[in-house]
């Protein structure tokens, strides 16, 4: 606990974790998980009224909702709002909530790296989105092929700021990256080998290696586009000798280890779901995260599969069919494993497990588009029409989203100490379900009908008439069903049942706590014997195979009563990794504005990093 | 009787036994090899590929560019003889020895300044052509990293005049070290794929004008 003894002032290190201040400066990780998921939850609505205004002009044929040019920046927003700023910080805040607890850690391994991850990923968002401040967003689509966004062609800032704001994120993801691939190996309790970490764990720590290892690619990328619209480079200019492909070839192996970035995080909360409320143990865990391993290895041999069309030649695009056949493999065994551990198991469809269940549905339809997209001749005919738009949202919201709104309600408890409510929920879940096929499903046939993508409107003797107004219907289906959500995750914070600390009968460390989970996690730290070490404390199975409550179960060791609680050391609040997240943004911003920006935010981030360095993780104090 | 138990008090304990900022060094290092390899990558598909001059075997200058290779080579000599005198706990010596290395990296800098102004009042520059593009973001960003590296070690340099590296706090100069060696690892790969490999483009070139 932090109560340090230095004198008062406004350059004394913060030593409270009250109030405002203490949110500002905390470098706790639950705290900072309940930081990013709140505005990944604000930007998934922003990015979602960037999707009803698309759906909204597509709706009938001829439609003057916006003007074509606004149009494509909705859609290229959309779907940066959408990766970037929603579905990746969501993962990260589960990241921070829930890892440290299951490997049974007081926090990471950098606290104060983890709340630069942070403020680095509000202020980038705000960079990224920064275009429409400005009137100038970002409008080539999200992948910015070349050369659209050469400086010919896209002269305003839209795509600096697409840059910048990229460039700044890109940062905030490695940061954090890096700071699990060190918590995960190096924080797990004793006894706690990697076979006996839970799923999520794991696929935490593939994502962050793929994380550091894809995001330096795309890093090269956006700088090389940014010296041919600042400096006259020639990287993707063809008359200079350059080649717009080279920015597909690097967009895209960064591009497609970035897809299994975002749904990794959502197979391993799946993961954590499902057996929890089959009351089960998970089916095939070896397999699962052997599969794993193999998803993120060879998710770097198939990114091709995005540049099917541009003229690869036969071998090179042979050799990306059956590259991208293949990875459906590993795919399909969880998909399996997963099904194999409902299969008698003694099932509660509680909210959470229906949007788990859910998950597997919509996911394998989106990768059964994904085969289809898989075998190059068929997808000559599917690039570029709404059938990939289809196959994006089925794994991305059917997949990705669903699954994290499963951890939202399963973990809800364990931080805020209440349950959220379940009917609601259902019924939220339900209209969810029925809007996402509804708008979702007919984007299949209309995109095998011709329908291209990016177009802001089509004409009425096309036969799309019809599916579009439908899909619109679905989109509007949608909103409102996240609206009820929304009601239901703020109100149930005062009106939601009280949760005890293991609310959900669950298997892993963090229901071994109490809800909320105190500030330093475990009174003592858990020495783990088993994998579902939290239920095998509480439950054995006898040699009659019946498997029965443990008497005095549920507890370790002496009981956490009788631990001195206040002689915990954690890490202190600190404002330097604010401070050098604001020299970051302001760096990254200035490109955009004057370059007296960018030599000040220099500074910032300079005296921030210093200030960092000479700072000892705890103050000297008394008590102790 | 209340018996209060103070938890386990062995902070530091990690669960490989490796410092956790060493193994941080080692994976930011392992990324910035996907960061120096795109920009490689990018080098050598755009080899050759320049649609006019001037190209590399017209401006580069082998036996310079050795020597100041050469010259960041034993600053990696002299970084690890830092390492070894804090370890040993002499202070003094890890000071001389920092200096020597941020001496020597300045050196490989100014060297490279010189290079890229001779290169530029030759007709290479970032416009010209895909060889000035590609080998000025390329030489460019690795002399960057070079120059932070540069503050890193004089930063240990003023932290230890102010007595805060101690020998047991060994920890941070081997971190400086692993990426003072990574920069210098890097410089051998680019020195070898971007020059080397066009040596005999150059002597070819040279007895064309009979030296």
């Amino acid at each position: 606990m932090a109560t340090g003894t230095q004198s008062g002032g406004i350059l004394a290190r913060p030593t409270s974790i009250d109030g405002v201040w203490g949110w500002i400066t905390t470098v706790d990780a639950k705290r900072i998980g309940m930081m990013y998921i709140t505005t990944s939850i604000l930007f998934f609505l922003w990015g979602g009224i960037q999707a009803l205004i698309v759906r909204t002009q597509l709706s009938h044929p001829g439609a003057e909702f916006v003007s074509p040019d606004t149009y494509n920046s909705m859609f290229t927003m959309h779907a940066l709002t959408m990766i970037f700023l929603a579905i990746m910080p969501m993962s990260v805040g589960f990241f921070n909530l829930v890892v440290p607890l299951q490997i049974g850690a007081r926090d990471v391994a950098f606290p104060r790296m983890n709340a630069l991850s942070y403020w680095v990923y509000l202020f980038g968002g705000i960079l990224l989105s920064m275009g429409w401040l400005v009137g100038e967003a970002a409008s080539a689509g999200w992948f910015a092929y070349a050369p659209l966004t050469e400086s010919a062609y896209a002269a305003n800032r839209g795509m600096d700021f697409y840059v910048l704001g990229l460039l700044v994120l890109g940062t905030s993801s490695m940061a954090g990256a890096f700071n699990f691939i060190v918590t995960i190996i190096n924080l797990r309790a004793p006894g706690m080998s990697f076979f006996k970490l839970p799923v999520f764990v794991w696929m935490t720590f593939l994502t962050s290696i793929l994380l550091v290892t894809a995001f330096p690619v795309i890093t090269v990328a956006l700088i090389e586009l940014m010296f041919d619209r600042y400096l006259g480079a020639n990287f993707f200019i063809a008359s200079q000798g350059g080649d717009p492909l080279l920015w597909q070839h690097l967009f895209w192996v960064f591009g497609h280890p970035e897809v299994y970035i975002l749904i990794l995080p959502a197979m391993g909360i799946v993961s954590e779901v499902l057996p929890t409320f089959a009351r089960k143990p998970l089916f095939g865990y070896s397999v699962i995260i052997f599969s794993g391993i193999v998803i993120g290895v060879m998710g770097w041999m198939v990114w091709s599969h995005h540049m099917f069309t541009v003229g690869l030649g036969t071998v090179a695009v042979g050799v990306f069919t059956v590259t991208t056949m293949l990875i459906a493999v590993p795919t399909g065994v969880k998909v399996f494993s997963w099904m194999a551990t409902l299969w008698k198991g003694s099932i509660a469809l509680t909210t959470a497990n229906l949007y788990s269940i859910g998950f597997i549905a919509l996911f394998v339809i989106g990768g059964l588009s994904g085969v289809s997209h898989a075998m190059s001749s068929s997808d000559f005919q599917q690039h570029e029409t709404y059938y990939v738009i289809a196959h994006i949202h089925y794994v991305l919201f059917g997949g990705s989203i669903m699954a994290l709104f499963s951890g939202l309600y399963y973990w809800y408890p364990k931080f805020t100490g209440r349950m959220m409510d379940e009917r609601y929920g259902k019924v939220q879940f339900w209209m969810l379900f029925a809007g996402m096929n509804i708008c979702f499903g007919p984007m299949h046939w209309v995109g095998m009908d011709g329908m291209p993508r990016r177009i802001y409107t089509y004409a009425s003797n096309m036969g799309w008439d019809f599916w579009n107004m439908i899909s619109t219907i679905g989109a509007f289906i949608l909103g409102f069903s996240i609206l009820l959500l929304l009601h239901n995750l703020v109100r149930s914070l005062k009106k939601g049942e009280i949760a005890d600390g293991d609310p959900w009968d669950g298997r892993t460390l963090e229901w071994s706590i109490p809800s909320p989970a105190p500030h330093y996690n475990f009174a003592r730290i858990p020495t783990v014997t088993d994998r579902d070490d939290w239920w095998a404390r509480k439950y054995a199975t006898g040699d009659d195979g019946i498997t029965r409550p443990v008497p005095q179960g549920g507890a370790y060791g002496h009981g956490e009563e009788d631990v001195d609680v206040h002689s915990i050391h954690l890490p202190d609040p600190s404002y330097w990794p604010l401070v050098t997240a604001i020299g970051m943004a302001l760096m990254g911003g200035g490109f955009a504005f004057h370059l007296a920006i960018t030599v000040v935010g220099a500074l910032i981030m300079t005296v921030g990093i210093y200030g960092w360095a000479f700072e000892p993780v705890n103050e000297p104090s008394d008590d102790h | 009787m209340e018996a209060t138990i103070a938890p386990e008090h062995d902070e530091h304990a990690t669960t490989t036994g490796l410092d956790h900022r060493k193994m941080l060094m080692w994976a930011f290092l392992g990324s910035d090899c996907m960061f120096f390899g795109s920009l490689i990558a990018t080098y050598l598909i755009y080899r050759g590929q320049s649609l006019r001059g001037p190209f590399p075997y017209e401006v580069f200058d082998i036996p310079y560019t050795s020597v100041s290779a050469f010259v960041l080579l034993m600053s990696s000599l002299t970084m690890v003889l830092a390492l070894g005198a804090i370890q040993r706990g002499d202070e003094r010596r890890l000071r001389i020895w920092l200096i020597a290395t941020a001496v020597l990296g300045s050196v490989f800098l100014g060297g490279q300044v010189y290079e890229f102004t001779l290169f530029v009042s030759e007709g290479v520059t970032l416009k010209t052509n895909l060889f000035g593009t590609t080998f000025f973001v390329l030489t460019g960003f690795h002399g960057a990293h070079v120059t932070v590296g540069v503050f890193m070690l004089l930063t240990l340099v003023g932290a230890s005049y102010a007595g805060k590296v101690k020998q047991h706090q060994s920890i941070n100069v081997e971190l400086v070290g692993l990426y003072w060696h990574f920069v210098d690892i890097v410089w051998i790969v680019i020195f070898t794929v971007v020059y080397l490999v066009e040596a005999p483009a150059i002597e070819a070139a040279k007895a064309a004008v009979g030296h």
